[in-house]
């Protein structure tokens, strides 16, 4: 259906024909004729965010709790300069963002004109492509190639700049349907039949196998976390996942080893060093999850399920790549597993499984309670335990807190679960939390937060008020930037260098400020009471809690150090801390 | 006491007999020094080989940017490059790279560029086989006496064609192989080389077949 109309109406009539319910932006010079159509129209939502950085992470929460694309809009100059972060943050997480950005007419681009930057060139490298409109007959088409790009292959974000004039002029709109994206022709499907057949040979075959899943796992959708269950029960295996990929399998199975990596498990690292076979799903062997790449797993068989080629043998040399959709080669896999009638070694097994017992029976996530003092881990454990009949999505800002929430907070689903992983964004959590909310009007949305990142986008508790978001901000305050802090006891002597939270404003007086509820809790005995009127509330909470200001995130492999090379929490002094990384592992982050 | 946590590296796989264990150690021993994690680009000695790649992508502004942008952000080299339209109905353009690399970097390049969303295909010339190249070199060399002399009977022999002269300079035209136009390059320094500009290497598959 072709219509005449501006492009302004072509940017709305785009997203209603896309299916785009709700959009987070901020308005500005550049983009007021695309104002002028929203607030004309009521098929599309704006929320108003306070700062354009909340906007991108908004709709990279709202994209994470939905599985469809989050979308943004912003002005031009530093309207466009301030979503840089976010679209960063959604390209290392593989999180579909479409972002439009207004631009300076286009006889001014280049002139050093009033909110100009070159938005195409800055983002270029922190999107995965992006678009600059000079014709408004190519608009419609760009926007609908912009959703496909970002939505298929491996998702991540773009950005489309579209100059004021665009926006003015009239040209013709097409759809959808009659847009045919051009050069762009991600990986489809369930990747080698042969390679997936030797791969399911491979695990057949497995003394010592584990599972070691992803971010990606999520991202093809809760199909791809279903047969992920059904593989992984077949098999009897043991599964572990990374930060992002927590909730595509059910934290409260006994197959599940918990999160590996830098803060991950003392059973799920030491079982990757050990293993004979990885079955890796959707995940990209980042250097927070191998440790020394060197001494990574030596003995193991890898195979590795990617959309991406370029994710194989970037930092491990794989033995069977496998490049497709996690959802098809599952569902393959299983075919074929049960097509061969694998019968696992179940002696083998029963010894790897007594093995990992073992390792499990350190209890690496154990801390020392105090009746007097809440310690982080408490505190998380007392929400997950008040939240757990609840339908709830968690966020969470980027340090200490964040592992804590990973470690000690269970996910059974996928889509509930938002964090930064790849790029490590402080102040992600609460605008996230933001779009979380938006997405779902009637759950309970929590951003576990610490006293240092919350108040990066703190101005975005206005957003939640405004638009009757009751998001929870559950801050762990410290009063440090807790994982800071501890780098620099792990790495420079304890001179805790401009890591102490000085300042800090009173986040009870501050939620009244805001017009939202604050609530405090100093001690362990009136946690619990505290946690359930937070979630009885239901308007926008932050919540106080001060926890022990020195404490520890273990387990950890220290940078430079192997898997089965791990600082645990319990018998670790502060001497051994400081020791613990060698000169040349300090140059490491 | 306190103490960190260090399990031996465990036996490789395949039911861990003695000698399999012992080379799990090694590698662990071995890797003391230097340390290689996060962030670390470890020090590979696999031999670094040079490959030209040519690589077909819609002709819209910014593309080449993308490109480039993709080299000096992954820290890939660029030993040379060549842009020009070669399809104009489809407008299409090939890019031809010459870079290098150990094989797993020359692997990252390949599938980094092939995921840009202009890019429709990229080839590696010098893997398929031994590809033509050809670059060309303008080289204006000055004197009079027996060294322009000398320059005029060098170039002849490297079939260069001369266009421009005076009575004090030629410009030479040379075609060939990079390393036939660096050749001469440095034989014409002597003889009163002024500048040079190349236009970096054009490069086809040899055969009756495209890419």
């Amino acid at each position: 259906m072709k219509r005449q109309m501006t492009g302004a109406e072509m940017v709305v009539q785009a997203l209603i024909d896309q299916g785009v319910e709700h959009i987070f932006g901020y308005p500005g010079g550049a983009v007021l004729p695309i104002y002028d159509e929203i607030i004309q129209q009521d098929k599309v939502e704006h929320i108003l965010v306070r700062h354009e950085q909340g906007a991108g992470h908004a709709a990279e929460g709202y994209a994470r709790s939905t599985g469809k694309p989050g979308v943004a809009l912003v002005t031009s100059g530093p309207g466009a300069t301030n979503m840089v972060t976010p679209l960063a943050d959604a390209l290392m997480d593989s999180i579909p963002i479409v972002c439009f950005s207004g631009q300076v007419p286009t006889h001014l681009i280049g002139n050093d004109a009033f909110q100009e930057a070159d938005t195409v060139g800055i983002t270029r490298p922190a999107t995965k492509h992006n678009w600059l409109v000079r014709d408004v007959n190519d608009l419609a088409r760009t926007i609908h190639e912009a959703f496909y790009v970002a939505t298929h292959g491996r998702p991540g974000p773009v950005l489309v700049d579209i100059p004021k004039d665009v926006q003015f002029a009239t040209g013709t709109y097409v759809g959808p349907d009659e847009v045919k994206p051009r050069g762009y022709r991600p990986p489809r499907g369930g990747g080698d039949h042969g390679a997936i057949r030797a791969a399911v040979e491979a695990m057949a075959r497995a003394k010592k196998p584990i599972f070691y899943t992803g971010g990606g796992v999520i991202n093809s959708g809760t199909r791809a976390s279903e047969l992920l269950r059904q593989l992984v029960r077949m098999t009897g295996y043991p599964i572990t996942s990374t930060l992002t990929g927590l909730g595509a399998y059910p934290a409260s199975d006994p197959q599940w080893l918990g999160m590996l990596g830098m803060h991950g498990t003392y059973e799920s690292n030491n079982a990757m060093h050990d293993c004979d076979v990885m079955v890796c799903i959707g995940a990209r062997f980042d250097d927070r999850i191998t440790g020394r790449t060197d001494a990574f797993s030596p003995g193991s068989i890898k195979i590795h399920v990617d959309i991406d080629p370029s994710s194989i043998n970037k930092n491990i040399h794989v033995d069977i790549p496998i490049i497709g959709d996690c959802a098809e080669v599952l569902e393959e896999m299983i075919a074929i597993w049960k097509a061969i009638k694998a019968k696992p070694d179940k002696t083998a097994l029963k010894a790897w499984w007594d093995e990992i017992d073992h390792w499990r029976a350190r209890k690496s996530l154990a801390y020392r309670k105090n009746a007097d003092v809440i310690m982080p881990q408490y505190a998380i454990e007392r929400l997950f335990a008040l939240t757990r009949d609840k339908d709830v999505y968690i966020t969470t800002e980027v340090g200490q807190h964040q592992m804590w929430a990973a470690q000690f907070f269970h996910f059974d689903e996928p889509n509930r679960w938002m964090t930064s992983g790849g790029l490590g964004t402080m102040g992600y959590g609460l605008p996230a939390a933001v779009g979380v909310q938006v997405a779902h009007r009637d759950s309970l949305v929590v951003d576990i937060a610490g006293d240092a990142s919350v108040l990066m986008t703190m101005q975005e508790m206005s957003t939640a008020v405004q638009h009757e978001l009751p998001i929870k901000i559950f801050i762990l305050n410290n009063q440090y930037m807790g994982m800071v802090r501890q780098w620099q006891q792990l790495l420079h002597g304890n001179r805790l260098s401009h890591s102490y939270s000085h300042s800090l404003p009173d986040f009870v007086k501050l939620a009244d400020a805001y017009g939202c509820v604050g609530i405090r809790a100093e001690k362990p005995g009136e946690l619990d009471d505290a946690i359930e009127e937070m979630i009885s509330v239901k308007k926008p909470v932050l919540f106080d809690c001060r926890v022990a200001a020195l404490a520890n995130c273990f387990p950890m492999i220290p940078s430079g150090k192997a898997h089965n090379d791990m600082l645990l929490g319990e018998e670790v002094s502060d001497e051994t801390i400081g020791s613990a990384i060698g000169k040349e592992g300090k140059v490491l982050v | 006491m306190a103490k960190t946590t260090t399990r031996k590296a465990a036996p490789a796989r395949k039911g861990g007999s003695k000698p399999a264990a012992r080379t799990g150690k090694k590698v662990a021993e071995k890797a003391i020094l230097p340390p290689a994690s996060a962030y670390f680009i470890e020090e590979r000695h696999d031999r670094s080989e040079r490959h030209t790649l040519a690589v077909l992508v819609d002709n819209e502004p910014g593309v080449l940017a993308r490109v480039i942008g993709l080299f000096s952000g992954r820290g890939y080299n660029i030993d040379s490059l060549t842009v020009s339209e070669t399809e104009e109905a489809k407008h299409l353009s090939r890019i031809t790279i010459v870079t290098s690399g150990t094989p797993m970097v020359l692997a990252q390049i390949k599938n980094q560029l092939a995921r840009l969303v202009p890019v429709h295909s990229v080839t590696d010339l010098t893997s398929n086989g031994r590809a033509i190249e050809r670059e060309l070199a303008l080289v204006k060399v000055a004197g009079r006496g027996e060294k322009r002399v000398e320059a005029l009977r060098l170039a002849e022999a490297y079939k260069a064609g001369v266009v421009d002269a005076t009575t004090d300079h030629f410009v030479f035209q040379i075609t060939g192989g990079t390393a036939k136009v660096e050749e001469f390059i440095s034989i014409m320094t002597p003889l009163g080389l002024v500048e040079v500009c190349r236009t970096g290497v054009a490069a086809l598959n040899r055969g009756p077949e495209g890419m």
